[in-house]
């Protein structure tokens, strides 16, 4: 298990390595920095001056050597849009996009396995049909299609919930969280709702077809003619049997909602990382879109790891395959 | 004779396919003693899991019992309410299946699963859980049965996670045990030593047993009585060592000719001609006629099971009054 640990750290700093080129590339190298950082009424001596101080009249590998030195040592850069350290401005607007995809996909979650599997357990009644055609809404629907209407119904006609911010905030590890307070989570509840729906989606259907091929396993046979009892055979037997796609696709979208819960967070004017990095690309300020690409390459990574770490805590035969 | 443990009449179970019901069993009447081991033979596709799985009430839809009665101990089990079939599953019957790397869940440590078992019918406390799933693995033959418990099921080899799977089934003593081929899937050599093991287990436990299985030779080790079924329907039945010696049905006849034992060296081994029929176009009258080399124009009414003493059998013309008599 640790050589496996170990194996995967490895890969990861590859994969980083890979992306940071990537992204230097894409950033830096393609475009001229320079005539978005001075004036284009500036003298031709302002500009050489401006280019040497930037470090852009070095061969393209010192650049990128240099590029991954400051992202070594931590130093992400300045923004130009809001003059403060990259770090710092990301790390102000992660929590509300992290508070927001965790709801999203964990509500989806816990009300999308339950139901899918009951789809998936009696596929034939109404409420199986039901939660079926929800579920292709959830597909079919677009999602900024859905935030309006949500807006719409809620906020602007009911009046029972706020259209956008994050509302109330509380303390927790020194990070503003809305979840902790009333207000913050009505605030939260939209948008939450809004993501989570397409996810809800792909839950049921994920759970719905494992447990009908689990039903008809000869495990289950097996464990009802040991008399075990339906909702046994259900939450011990089949939930155990459907988690590893489960888990998977959990973690694939908590990773896509960190890294582009945009759309949601345009519509609802959440404060996260997703309306920031719209706004430092309208506004070409390349050290936050730079500092946002690695984060997300490295949250990607991050969750994979624990993903598949959880598939060796799931199943027994992929531990023993791995010792 | 006592009172029977088992008895099973005129047991139809069909299932509703889109060409038509399909009458996977179709009057089926036997009955099982107390403590007895009855061989139940027959081709791929003859019936004999659906028998087992009628027994227990696991007939899912589009299957149903379509008529018929099994009386446990007298008590009628056809019609019961789920729970009360429930109840009687793994601790008044239960059953073994054939392939125990499918049956044992390979996501759950085997005391766990034993655990569950056990809690299907009553609550006990996580030791003394444990102490009992434990005591019934050393029955089966598991050494060092208390740590084995932590392991999974794709930490034994297949004869073992077979022996799990009986202990199981063995878990709340019941009266009967429904064994569906529960060697087919395992080395000939591990196969032996089961069938050795289970019937001595039943001898002292005083278990009964249905034991089904498409081999003649592997029944015939085991049991003390054979009921040979084709097509849905029971053909023959009797004392394993009568009907071996001198079976009454050309079908029976057929099967035993077709064991390796009886082929003459060097010699290729006798088959039955044709196959087993779609149950969708059976022929009018006895099933097999159209295989039987003994067929007469009357084999196209159906003959009863006619039993005289221990012996049963279904044919118009059984080989005995012809043949040997
Ligand atoms: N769920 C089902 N739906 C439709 N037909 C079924 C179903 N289960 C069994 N049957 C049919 O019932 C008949 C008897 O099947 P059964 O499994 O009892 O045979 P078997 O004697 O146990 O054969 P085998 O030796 O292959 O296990 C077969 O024709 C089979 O196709
Ligand atoms: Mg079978």
């Amino acid at each position: 298990m640790i050589g496996f640990v170990i194996h995967r750290v490895m890969q990861a700093v590859v994969v980083m390595a890979v992306i940071s080129l990537l992204v230097f590339i894409g950033v830096y190298a393609i475009g001229n920095p320079i005539d978005v950082l001075i004036s284009p009424d500036a003298t031709q001596q302002m500009r050489e001056d401006a280019i040497r101080a930037y470090g852009l009249d070095q061969p393209l590998w010192k650049q990128y050597l240099d590029f991954v030195t400051r992202l070594l040592h931590g130093d992400f850069g300045r923004s130009f849009v809001y003059n403060m350290p990259v770090l710092e401005l990301i790390g102000s607007r992660l929590p509300a996009t992290t508070e927001l995809a965790l709801a999203a996909v964990m509500g989806a979650t816990l009300l999308g396995v339950p139901l899918g599997m009951y789809a998936g357990y009696r596929p034939e009644s109404g409420l199986a049909k039901a939660i079926m055609a929800i579920s292709i809404l959830g597909f079919s629907v677009p999602t900024f299609w859905i935030g309006l209407v949500l807006i719409f119904t809620f906020a602007v006609q009911l009046g029972w919930l706020p259209a956008g911010g994050r509302g109330d905030t509380a303390m927790l590890f020194g990070i503003e969280w809305s979840f902790l307070t009333r207000n913050g989570l009505t605030h939260l509840f939209l948008p939450a709702l809004n993501l989570s729906l397409f996810k809800f989606a792909m839950m049921v259907r994920l759970a719905r077809a494992g447990t009908r091929e689990t039903m008809l396993t000869d495990t289950v046979k097996f464990a009802r003619a040991a008399g075990e009892s339906e909702w046994t055979i259900l939450s011990r037997h089949v939930l155990r049997l459907i988690a590893i796609p489960i888990v998977t696709v959990f973690g694939l979208e908590l990773g896509s909602t960190l890294a582009f819960a945009v759309v949601t967070e345009t519509i609802f004017s959440w404060p996260g990382v997703g309306k920031l990095i719209i706004d430092s690309i309208s506004s070409l300020d390349r050290p936050v879109m730079v500092a946002y690409l690695m984060l997300v390459a490295f949250f990607f990574i991050l969750i994979n790891l624990a993903v598949d770490l959880s598939y060796a805590a799931l199943d027994p035969r992929l531990r023993a395959r791995r010792a | 004779m006592t009172a029977p443990l088992l008895q099973v009449e005129n047991l139809a179970t069909h299932f509703m396919t889109r060409s038509g019901p399909l009458k996977a069993v179709d009057g089926v009447s036997f009955s099982v003693q107390p403590g007895e081991i009855v061989g139940l033979v027959g081709e791929s596709g003859s019936g004999k899991s659906v028998t087992g799985f009628s027994i227990l009430g696991l007939i899912d839809p589009p299957g149903r019992i379509a008529g018929g009665s099994v009386k446990l101990a007298g008590e009628e089990l056809v019609g019961l309410p789920p729970s009360a079939l429930r109840a009687i599953r793994g601790r008044r019957i239960s059953m073994v299946f054939q392939d125990p790397s499918a049956t044992l869940n390979p996501v759950l440590t085997i005391g766990h699963q034993m655990r569950l078992a056990i809690e299907a019918h009553e609550t006990v406390g996580e030791k003394a859980a444990r102490d009992r799933a434990a005591e019934a693995l050393l029955r089966v033959g598991i050494p060092d049965a208390a740590r084995r418990l932590d392991a999974h099921p794709h930490q034994f080899s297949g004869g073992m996670r077979q022996r799990v799977a009986i202990a199981i089934a063995l878990l709340n003593r019941p009266a009967l045990i429904i064994c569906d081929e529960p060697t087919t899937a395992l080395d000939v050599s591990i196969q032996a030593q089961i069938l050795t093991e289970m019937k001595a287990l039943a001898r002292d436990l005083g278990t009964a047993m249905i034991w089904i299985s498409h081999d003649l030779a592997t029944v015939s080790s085991i049991a003390s009585r054979l009921l040979v079924m084709y097509a849905g329907r029971i053909i023959e039945e009797g004392p394993v060592a009568d009907v071996l010696r001198a079976p009454h049905h050309p079908y029976t006849a057929g099967l035993l000719a077709s064991l390796p034992a009886n082929a003459e060296p060097g010699q290729d081994l006798v088959q039955i001609p044709g196959s087993t029929p779609s149950l969708f176009a059976l022929p009018p009258g006895c099933a097999f006629s159209p295989r039987c080399p003994h067929a007469r124009p009357q084999c196209g009414t159906m003959p009863d099971l006619v039993r005289e003493g221990a012996r049963g059998v279904r044919c118009h013309f059984p080989l005995e009054i012809r043949g040997r008599a």
